[in-house]
């Protein structure tokens, strides 16, 4: 409080110096020149001001100090450190307000990292990526159902057990159309679950059932080789029903309305503005949760507010966009890269009314472009990787990685080849000249460099006039929905630690191939994909689909998203992951230095 | 006493100077005219205003860059860069061999903008190895830089860095990698001294040779020019600046034109006709102008739609109009209100002076003067209006620049390029405030119950 | 007096009415489809979600509920944020934005009458020239420049003093306030600046003025009790729409400042398509405005005899 007491002092002697003034202005003024006397007002005049300026700063402050209690009560940022040794807690940032934690319902990813620490699903990943056993202490897939045996120290944050009745009760809740979870297509291979989404069979006939409290069975539909990978996403976490029913619909609304049974309870949460997350006690694993807390102090999408605060000590992590690169040189930090699982490509339309149904032409575009080049002179991401095939190359093949045992074909950036297939394309579909191309894109920054990048390479490479359609979330999607583009700057992220997360996105029943690719090739070999048990027939079926994907061009790869990231240098076991949570703190820890 | 006879008064000769005026008659305008002239910070705007018009409207004629044209090899570049550059070769993948047999870390053939070859030799305890590359040698913090390349694999020995290479030094650090994938602090740098090349077809492309040249390999060639320098996909500042002005502008000063212009004709019937009318159609001005600006700015700015490949202009443009004419109205109402019942009006009209007439001929142009000041003033809004819009992300779509976008592009890359931001924010600001200035001068000259005291 | 209220808030009601009926039809008109997400869904849980927020209605239908809804002061379910109301999504943010709002419109009251009544004071010398240079700064800058830099500032400079002084974003504490504010009430200080400076020249060489030098009245009284006071009438005459302009472009601030106020909750909802948050938000903040004007209105002529309320 000490500037307060300065200008106290100086309005103090500015009182005394302005009677002194009053004194003198009654006294004789009159005598002095007109200019002297001018000065004397003024800078009298300017003494006033200042004392008011000073009673107008008091009133401020007091009026500051009355907000500031106001906005206490609004509920805030938790302002604390990045790293707190003593208290054994951390300050993080979450890039948007999670919509609701119903884990059945979430889709987006700051749900899914919230979730991946409050929860815990049967199967779970340690801190390499690979999967664990979670609630379930065992398991077994067998060709027509699994059965999984809960562990019994399994225990939800308030101490009851977790029973396999939980898992049943949270599975026939996400097939449920009533439910309306966007991810209820993640449970299709277990019996009954596409027709009960679909609103034609009752939600208790879903082939899952509590044999007793600690042993779950699961029928399929058709032998499903990858289900321990998808019992790992959050919609296959459980929900208990007594709790559920309790929220009366407000499940996953509010702090109060979410039940843990993983390493950290979200204690509290104001909205789009904090979260508290607080160690669970009755976690079962003592490998995992090694704070105390770990708080949520801001919520922003603003990479530049996020580089700011870690600048400043305020949170633990933030990640780079190549802006920033320099500065954080400079800085001499430790800069650190992951990928972040999600590819990137330009979708073509397959509709007959296009142009793009045309081999030719797509074949025209597939060598008319060069991914190197946009990654590393358009984006200039670090991190980025150059896209050549539709499964990123993280995914594992039988017994490495998939991409090395089998290679994607190799991409030709060749202008005159392109020029020749033009031309084959414009005898084919006997036009002189072809119509404008629309490119659609969203509106991220992203999304604007990369039309207007390919837009450029696409006229000098081919002449063609490509006209940008630029448009918000919502609207991109009703217009890839409804066919209404050329080509669509697109990604895929994956769901599930497994080929078949990609895979299967051209699928001509694929809600979500929307530029309506069908061919009888691709559907047979996704069918194989999706049933065979033999993982050497299986990892073919998708060397074959990357191959027809390349080979009728599909679509043209762009770029596997990364992330170049710095983390505070004391805390150790933070993770990015490709698949699961963005960010995991679940393995982090402070180091506390002398040990 | 003398008599005064009729005789003694004679008729005053017919004088031409006597009826007339001694000063030359000046009209409101040319009154108007002077007292704008004697103001010297709205001459020195006046001055500003005409040469950024000059500026958008000729500027591209002068310097006919294509505005969209990407020069990738110079990227970013700051006003002033030296732009000599080698020719090279096109690019050809590299297989990773070494023709010398080096040893330890080492770059492999000349280190080019094109690309940077490394090799370098398993590192000791090695799981993998990961190539940074920094602007500062790397020092104790383990500071290697940005990690441009990652190999989980010791048999890959080489990497060929092709990220955004700018011409001048780089320390690549070569580090080894823990079983884990994590950093470990066993690394060898290597400094890099990194020259300008283009190619023979990058260049046919900038338009800097003839097909017919003769020009070879290893000649040198000076890179196309950019006063201003360029953007982040190696697009001219100046070109740029120049189509975003005429963007800025034509929704800046277009809008306002519209919307003033409904202003006048609602404001002025309104006041014309009165009564009932008149009290209808304020109440729906009122209605408007309840409508909160900004909300309902993005709203119609969506409801509108940016079909492909338009600029965006016009929605934003039909979105202002619809928002911004009520303040007009009001203000010409009151005006065509107060002339109403002047005392000219009143003797026109009992000289039978026809409703047209009497619009035109006093109504209309003597509220002139008001209408131009709001029209200076509503200007600098509606650029900012665009440059916020830009800002949250429903500006004009690309690849059209204005202004707003530009700044706001620029923003991101402030602390290394601070010229992507600069020179659209000073373009913002100084047309913003030649309009302003403007404005203050035009209410000094044109209303004298406004004027300034100064 | 109580007719003319009554008269006022009738009105109010009709424009609130006319607000939310072209909010309404404005936000149906757009293109796209709130309902969509990345992942495709299956008719019938489409049919589920279009039933949950009443879509499957013919249009007329839904503006019927829609009104219904509204005069009960219900604004429905967020589609985001699938379990908030969002009455409530106001309640917890509106604040947020109102008080960054208050303390933006103080910082540019008061600093507008200081800054102006010293430009006035010291009339073209050096005081008048750095102001009125910053002044010109604050009106010709657009103000996500303004943000941004001096976001950047208050880092470099916490980092230069090694410790934190003011939090760079982020909201709770009046330190979080302090740069936000002022940034968010720059331009309207400038603005109020000028006209405070212009009134000020006007009364100075107004006669009162002489008259009260000439009795010999102390300066330091001729300058409050003459010159400001009638100085500062037009400046409150505009802090009216001046602060409607404040409390409803917060965006860019609290979208810099990572402030969760109800302003950056709207541009969000808007990307998303977010149709409840969109007509809640319009809607409660169009009705603000009214009120306050009304209020406003109404207080000047308890005040002000002049104005006769008709």
């Amino acid at each position: 409080m000490e500037p307060w007491v300065i200008l106290a002092g100086y309005a103090f002697s500015l009182m005394k110096f302005q009677s002194y003034d009053s004194q003198r202005g009654q006294a004789g003024l009159g005598e002095e020149k007109m200019e002297h006397r001018e000065q004397s007002f003024t800078s009298s005049a300017a003494k006033q001001l200042a004392l008011y300026a000073f009673y107008t700063m008091v009133a401020l402050a007091v009026i500051m100090y009355m907000l500031s209690i106001a906005a206490g009560r609004t509920g805030s940022t938790a302002s604390g450190v990045a790293v707190d040794p003593d208290n054994n807690s951390i300050t993080i940032a979450l890039r948007q307000e999670p919509p609701q934690l119903d884990h059945v319902r979430a889709t987006d990813s700051s749900s899914i990292i919230v979730l991946s620490h409050s929860m815990e699903g049967l199967i779970a990943y340690n801190d390499a990526g690979s999967l664990i056993p979670g609630m379930a202490e065992r398991w077994e897939i067998r060709e027509d159902g699994a059965t999984f045996w809960i562990r019994e120290e399994a225990r939800w944050s308030d101490g009851v057990p977790v029973t396999a009745h939980d898992f049943v009760f949270s599975w026939r809740r996400a097939v449920d159309p009533a439910t309306a979870a966007e991810y209820s297509f993640i449970l299709y291979p277990i019996v009954n679950a596409e027709e009960i989404n679909q609103g034609n069979l009752p939600p208790q006939t879903l082939g899952v059932r509590a044999v007793n409290d600690r042993v779950l069975e699961v029928d399929f539909n058709q032998p499903t080789p990858y289900f321990d990978k998808l019992v790992a996403f959050i919609t296959y976490f459980p929900t208990r029903e007594d709790f559920f029913n309790n929220t009366e619909g407000r499940y996953g609304a509010d702090a109060d309305m979410m039940l843990a049974n993983g390493p950290y309870i979200v204690t509290e949460w104001t909205h789009s503005a904090s979260m508290t997350w607080e160690k669970n006690p009755y976690y079962w694993n003592d490998e995992k949760g090694f704070l105390d807390t770990i708080n949520v102090g801001y919520i922003t999408e603003d990479v530049n507010a996020k580089l700011n605060l870690f600048k400043d000590g305020q949170i633990s992590d933030t990640h780079l966009v190549a802006p920033m690169l320099g500065s954080a040189m400079e800085q001499r930090w430790q800069i650190d890269r992951s990928m972040d699982g999600t590819v990137f490509f330009l979708q073509l339309n397959f509709r007959e009314d296009r142009i793009t149904a045309n081999k030719n032409f797509r074949k025209a575009l597939q060598y008319a472009q060069d991914p190197v080049e946009f990654v590393y002179k358009a984006l200039k991401e670090p991190s980025y990787l150059p896209a050549v095939s539709l499964f990123p190359y993280w995914i594992r093949g039988v017994d490495d990685s998939f991409r090395k045992e089998y290679p994607p074909p190799e991409h030709e950036f060749n202008v005159a080849k392109a020029r020749e297939h033009l031309e084959l394309a414009r005898q084919e579909l006997g036009i002189e000249e072809f119509p404008p191309l629309v490119i659609l894109a969203d509106d991220s920054p992203i999304g604007s460099i990369s039309s207007e990048y390919y837009q450029a390479t696409f006229t000098k490479n081919l002449g063609l006039e490509i006209r940008i359609d630029k448009q918000i979330f919502k609207q991109r999607l009703a217009k890839m929905t409804a066919g209404d583009f050329d080509i669509v700057v697109s990604g895929w992220g994956p769901d599930y630690d497994d080929a078949l997360t990609f895979g299967d996105l051209f699928a001509s029943w694929n809600l979500n191939n929307r530029g309506r690719y069908a061919s009888e090739a691709m559907d047979e070999q996704i069918r194989i994909a999706q049933s065979e048990l033999d993982p050497l027939r299986r990892m073919e079926a998708f060397a074959e689909i990357q191959r027809i994907v390349h080979e009728d061009v599909v679509m043209i790869p762009m770029y596997e998203r990364g992330w170049s990231f710095v983390v505070d240098p004391r805390l150790k076991g933070f993770k990015r992951r490709a698949v699961g949570p963005e960010v995991d703190y679940n393995f982090a820890y402070i180091e506390t230095g002398e040990e | 006493m003398t008599d005064i006879h009729v005789s003694d008064f004679r008729p005053l000769q017919r004088r031409s100077d006597v009826h007339g005026i001694s000063r030359p008659s000046l009209s409101y305008w040319e009154d108007a005219w002077i007292r704008l002239k004697a103001n010297k910070r709205a001459i020195v705007s006046l001055y500003l205003v005409v040469a950024l018009l000059f500026f958008t409207l000729l500027g591209p004629l002068i310097w006919t860059v294509d505005p969209g044209l990407q020069d990738l090899d110079q990227i970013s570049q700051p006003p002033g860069t030296d732009r000599s550059a080698e020719i090279v070769a096109d690019y050809i993948a590299w297989d990773g061999v070494d023709p010398s047999a080096g040893s330890g870390a080492r770059v492999i053939d000349v280190p080019t903008t094109q690309v940077v070859r490394l090799k370098w030799d398993s590192l000791p305890g090695a799981n993998g190895h990961r190539v940074y590359r920094n602007l500062f040698p790397v020092g104790n913090e383990f500071a290697y830089g940005i990690p441009v390349g990652e190999y989980f694999d010791n048999a890959i020995d080489f990497h060929e860095d092709r990220l955004d290479l700018k011409p001048g030094r780089y320390f690549y650090s070569i580090v080894a990698l823990a079983a884990d994938g994590s950093v470990t602090q066993t690394y060898q740098t290597v400094e890099v001294d990194v020259v300008r090349v283009t190619t023979l077809s990058e260049a046919r492309e900038q338009g800097l040779i003839q097909t017919d040249s003769d020009l070879q390999i290893g000649d040198s060639i000076n890179l196309s020019a950019h006063p201003l320098g360029t953007d982040y996909l190696g697009r001219d500042m100046l070109s740029r600046l120049m189509a975003g002005a005429q963007v800025s502008l034509s929704i800046g000063i277009g809008a306002p034109l519209f919307f003033v212009f409904f202003g006048v004709v609602f404001g002025s019937v309104a006041g014309f006709i009165g009564g009932k009318v008149d009290q209808f159609m304020m109440r729906f001005a009122d209605f408007v102008v309840a409508l909160p600006f900004l909300l309902f700015m993005i709203l119609f700015k969506i409801a509108f739609g940016i079909g492909p490949g338009e600029s965006g202009i016009m929605p934003m443009l039909i979105a202002l109009v619809l928002l911004m004419w009520p303040a007009t109205a009001r203000l010409v109402r009151g005006q065509i209100l107060q002339i109403r019942e002047q005392a000219y009006v009143q003797a026109s009209q009992l000289l039978g002076a026809k409703t047209n007439y009497l619009i035109f001929r006093h109504m209309l142009p003597n509220t002139l003067g008001v209408v131009l000041v709001t029209l200076t003033f509503e200007i600098p809004k509606a650029i900012f209006v665009e440059a916020f819009l830009s800002f949250i992300g429903m500006g004009v779509a690309p690849p059209t620049p204005s202004w707003g976008s530009m700044s706001n592009e620029g923003i991101k890359t402030m602390l290394t390029t601070p010229h992507e931001l600069i020179f659209p924010a000073v373009f913002i600001s100084i047309t913003v405030l030649a309009f302003n200035l403007l404005g203050d001068g035009l209410r000094d000259a044109l209303d004298a119950r406004m004027r300034n005291q100064e | 007096m109580g007719w003319y209220i009554f008269k006022r808030l009738i009105q109010g009601i009709i424009t609130v009415w006319f607000i939310a009926t072209a909010t309404f039809f404005a936000m149906h008109s757009v293109p796209g489809d709130p309902l969509l997400n990345d992942r495709a869904v299956t008719p019938a849980i489409r049919a589920n979600l279009e039933a949950k927020y009443g879509l499957d209605q013919p249009l007329l239908t839904q503006y019927v509920i829609y009104l219904g809804n509204l005069s009960r002061g219900d604004f429905g379910i967020s589609f985001t944020q699938e379990n908030r109301q969002v009455n409530d999504i106001i309640r917890e943010h509106f604040p947020v934005s109102a008080i960054l709002g208050i303390l933006a419109v103080l910082f540019a009251a008061l600093g507008g009458v200081l800054w102006g009544s010293l430009t006035a004071l010291y009339r073209n010398r050096l005081p008048d020239y750095i102001i009125m240079f910053l002044v010109i700064l604050g009106i010709s800058v657009p103000s996500f420049v303004v943000a941004a830099l001096s976001q950047y500032s208050l880092v470099t400079l916490n980092n230069a003093v090694g410790q934190t002084l003011l939090p760079v974003a982020g909201w709770g504490t009046i330190l979080h306030m302090l740069v936000p504010a002022m940034v968010l009430g720059l331009s309207t200080m400038a603005y109020l600046t000028r006209l405070m400076r212009s009134s000020m020249l006007e009364v100075i060489n107004s006669d009162f003025v002489r008259t009260a030098k000439s009795k010999g009245l102390p300066p330091a009284r001729i300058f409050t009790r003459h010159q400001v006071r009638n100085a500062i009438l037009p400046v409150i005459t505009v802090l009216g729409p001046q602060i409607a302009v404040i409390t409803t472009g917060g965006f860019v601030v609290e979208i810099v400042f990572a402030i969760p106020g109800l302003g950056r909750f709207f541009v969000e909802a808007v990307q998303q398509l977010d149709y409840t948050v969109i007509m809640g938000t319009t809607v409660f903040y169009g009705a603000f405005l009214v009120f306050m004007v009304i209020v406003v209105d109404v207080l000047y002529g308890f005040i002000d005899p002049r104005v006769r309320l008709k």
